[in-house]
């Protein structure tokens, strides 16, 4: 048992590592468009400009 | 005919389209809104921003599918007109929206507020729910223990910040002594957590931090689907509120809201515009539009001295006008104190989920209470047991199935009539177009395009065809306008006329072939005036001949009453403008029912009568005669270009041009309904079987986890069964 002393807070580590993402991805506003960005992802055109 | 010019920019024209797509992606300083009702592709996505970001002034253009708006950052100088204009030449229907009404951010961050909840308790969910399953498989004593102590150090806090909607809400509701859904809900939860951290305490067996913690996601899951529904809604006010600026234009040229006219003020209208006050004509002729106030067709004739009023638009020459009533005293206004009498009988409407809830949630609480008595009576006092028993009851009660049950739905049904150009503004519409019988109709600008065609070019002689081409390619009337339109589409060859000049309020006159020629108004010709919308030619001393014309109908409009006929539902169709007119009309889309001539008091009286008769009456309109109409309907619907008052008193809004989506609509319409009533049972039948479970005290918390998980999905499924079908 004493094998869960490592396990559990492995879990809630990952499991916090997944809820910190959401809160970028929410932060940098790629719910805002959904729609849109699964569309643009076949358009021909760059959609930022690439580095210089 | 604008008078717009597309000037192509050099520099836009050298730099590679990839660059100017680049720095599309990042609209800090948005100065124009624009909706765009008909995009749905990728291509569309593309074209419309590479269109925008060509135009000169435009430093980025950013679009936004899923609301169907384009963000634009621009120059000073650069006028929105111009911008709509390009895209509407390029094919893609362009409205302005005023970017300061929409108040996107602060939509967005009430939005993610809730999203970022939801994510905080299925968070918490997911990592106390791993270490429940092992305690009910059959963890015991020290793990058990230590398992409830962890779980309840993620839950209590995860509770804590993710239940605070519930709780403000239950907490206003019962400031005010009222009860609300959220009373129960946060009753449920609060009891759940501190009676599972009482039992951690006590070693005891059950902990429900998992079913508290379940119950919050769900509900807030709900909640956000709720919101959406509803922020959707508000920005579709907004941006049709936004869609008019009101301004005004001084005969000395200043430009000024509406708001600071003053009476007697002369202001200037120029042709194309639309009156903004009530006034008398002080300089200038010119023709004006009344179809918006009156729904008739024929343009009237505008001279010093005839009185006009807001909402009139102004055709051929530019007009300074008195004002004699402004703001809250013009007819506009007036309008809308009518509009705002009717309005009120409609706001007692009770939704289905109000209804539910006022049974819900004063059953729940007895129940609870019952059974804690009960249990107190039965086990002769023991009250640990009869409190477990309760908050088992309000949690096994879950009224996650009805916090799903409408906003999935509504969700689920706004969102496919959105993809049909249609938007909600009302929560209730939806349930109230289910119930609709009767569809009444305007003509002007609802059916038909209120935009003339010529009907009658096979019988006008070649001769007369060329001159009369010649003559309206200068004009922007929109008699004129429809004539050299039918005539370019006939291939016919304009005559070669010179001296070409505008009599405003009158018509055109040239020379040709050594004659004057006239196309214009009937009395200016000398000719008798025909009863349908005509304009007369008048070659040297020959008779003058009339073009007449039929107002073009709207797409879709035969199609849209033809699908509600099917439906069975009767349509009728009332019209302020003649019987001759309307009954041509009413012959082509297919209505047997019209009326002609009414007033706009008219209209109102005649839908508040089959109201009466019992019967629920769908208004679909456009003009301002048509507002206090709309306002005393069962539902209304009013397309995109109506005026804003008219937009303001309907529920749904046409997006597109065509009306076609009108039968989708009741369609989807009704079988929401039946999906919310399907889910209302869905619910009920799961609490059939749970609380007595409960209520004999054999619930565990596993049993209410799958009780919760199993209808709140099965609500949500049975929703989504919406989207699929078209």
């Amino acid at each position: 048992m004493n094998v869960l002393v490592y396990l559990i807070p492995i879990s809630l580590l990952l499991g916090g590592i997944g809820l910190v993402a959401f809160f970028w991805s929410l932060r940098s506003r790629q719910y805002d468009d959904p729609e849109g960005d699964a569309r643009r992802i076949l358009t021909g055109d760059y959609d930022d400009h690439p580095k210089e | 005919m604008s008078e717009v010019q597309i000037s192509a920019c050099p520099a836009c024209v050298a730099g590679p389209a990839a660059n100017d797509v680049a720095h599309a992606r990042d609209v800090r300083d948005t100065r124009f809104v624009l909706s765009l009702p008909a995009i749905y592709c990728a291509a569309c996505i593309s074209g419309v921003e590479r269109e925008l970001t060509k135009q000169p002034g435009v430093r980025a253009a950013r679009v936004n599918l899923t609301l169907k708006r384009a963000q634009i950052e621009a120059d000073e100088d650069v006028s929105v007109d111009d911008l709509v204009s390009a895209l509407t030449q390029a094919g893609y229907e362009a409205y302005e929206l005023d970017a300061g009404a929409i108040s996107a951010t602060e939509t967005d961050r009430r939005g993610r507020a809730i999203l970022t909840r939801i994510a905080v308790s299925g968070f918490a969910m997911m990592n106390v729910m791993l270490l429940s399953v092992a305690v009910w498989s059959g963890a015991s004593d020290a793990t058990r223990d230590m398992f409830h102590w962890i779980s309840a150090a993620i839950a209590l806090p995860a509770i804590a910040y993710a239940g605070q909607p519930f709780f403000g809400s239950a907490f206003t509701a019962l400031k005010a002594k009222r009860l609300n859904m959220d009373v129960p809900i946060s009753l449920a939860i609060l009891l759940a957590g501190g009676m599972s951290l009482y039992e951690t305490f006590e070693s005891g067996a059950h902990a429900y931090f998992d079913a508290a913690l379940s119950l919050t996601f769900f509900l807030l899951a709900g909640r956000y689907l709720d919101y959406r529904t509803r922020s959707v809604a508000r920005s579709a006010a907004e941006e049709l509120a936004a869609l008019e600026v009101p301004r005004v234009t001084l005969a000395d040229g200043r430009v000024i809201s509406i708001t600071e006219v003053e009476k007697g003020a002369l202001i200037r209208v120029v042709p194309g515009a639309r009156v903004p006050v009530d006034g008398i004509v002080m300089e200038g002729a010119s023709e004006v539009d009344r179809s918006w106030l009156t729904g008739e067709s024929l343009p009237a004739l505008a001279e010093v001295d005839t009185i006009v009023s807001a909402g009139e638009v102004n055709l051929t020459g530019p007009l300074v006008v008195k004002v004699t009533a402004a703001g809250a005293d013009s007819s506009l206004h007036r309008m809308a104190d009518l509009v705002a009498m009717a309005e009120t009988s409609r706001n007692r409407y009770t939704s289905l989920a109000d209804r539910a809830a006022r049974i819900y949630a004063p059953a729940v609480h007895l129940l609870a209470l019952g059974a804690f008595i009960g249990w107190m009576i039965a086990t002769g006092g023991d009250v640990r047991h009869a409190l477990n028993v309760a908050v088992a009851v309000l949690i096994i009660t879950c009224p996650c199935a009805l916090g799903l049950a409408v906003p999935a739905v509504t969700t689920a049904a706004s969102g496919r009539l959105f993809r049909a150009g249609m938007l909600i503004k009302s929560s209730t519409a939806l349930e109230r177009l289910a119930e609709v019988d009767t569809v009444v109709f305007d003509k002007t600008g609802t059916l038909t395009e209120g935009r003339p065609e010529l009907s009658n070019l096979a019988d006008i002689p070649p001769r007369a065809r060329g001159v009369a081409m010649a003559l309206a390619s200068g004009s922007a009337h929109p008699l004129s306008s429809a004539l050299f339109a039918a005539t370019r589409a006939a291939d016919v060859i304009p005559a070669k006329v010179t001296d070409i000049r505008e009599v405003p309020g009158q018509g055109i006159e040239a020379r040709y072939d050594g004659m004057t020629v006239r196309l214009g108004r009937a009395a200016w010709l000398n000719a008798v005036a025909q009863a349908q919308t005509a304009t007369y030619l008048k070659i040297g001393d020959e008779a003058p001949l009339a073009f007449t014309f039929v107002d073009h109908l709207r797409d879709g409009a035969a199609e849209a009453v033809a699908a509600l006929k099917r439906q069975g539902k009767d349509v009728v169709l009332l019209s302020g403008d003649t019987a001759a007119a309307v009954a041509d009309i009413a012959h082509r889309v297919g209505i047997s029912a019209w009326d002609a001539d009414c007033l706009p008091e008219g209209k109102a009286l005649r839908v508040a009568e089959l109201t009466r008769s019992g019967r629920k009456v769908l208004m679909v309109g456009d003009g301002l005669n048509d507002t206090a109409a709309l306002a005393a309907a069962h539902v209304s619907i009013s397309p995109a270009s109506a005026l804003e008052a008219t937009r303001v008193v309907s529920d749904m809004v046409l997006l597109g041009k065509s009306l076609a989506p009108l039968g989708e609509a009741t369609r989807v319409s009704i079988s929401a309904t039946r999906r919310i009533k399907e889910n209302f049972a869905i619910a009920a039948g799961y609490n059939m079987i749970a609380i007595p479970i409960a209520l004999a005290g054999f619930a565990t918390p596993l049993a209410a986890a799958l009780a919760m998980s199993l209808s709140s999905i099965t609500v949500s499924l049975n929703a989504l069964r919406l989207r699929g079908k078209s």
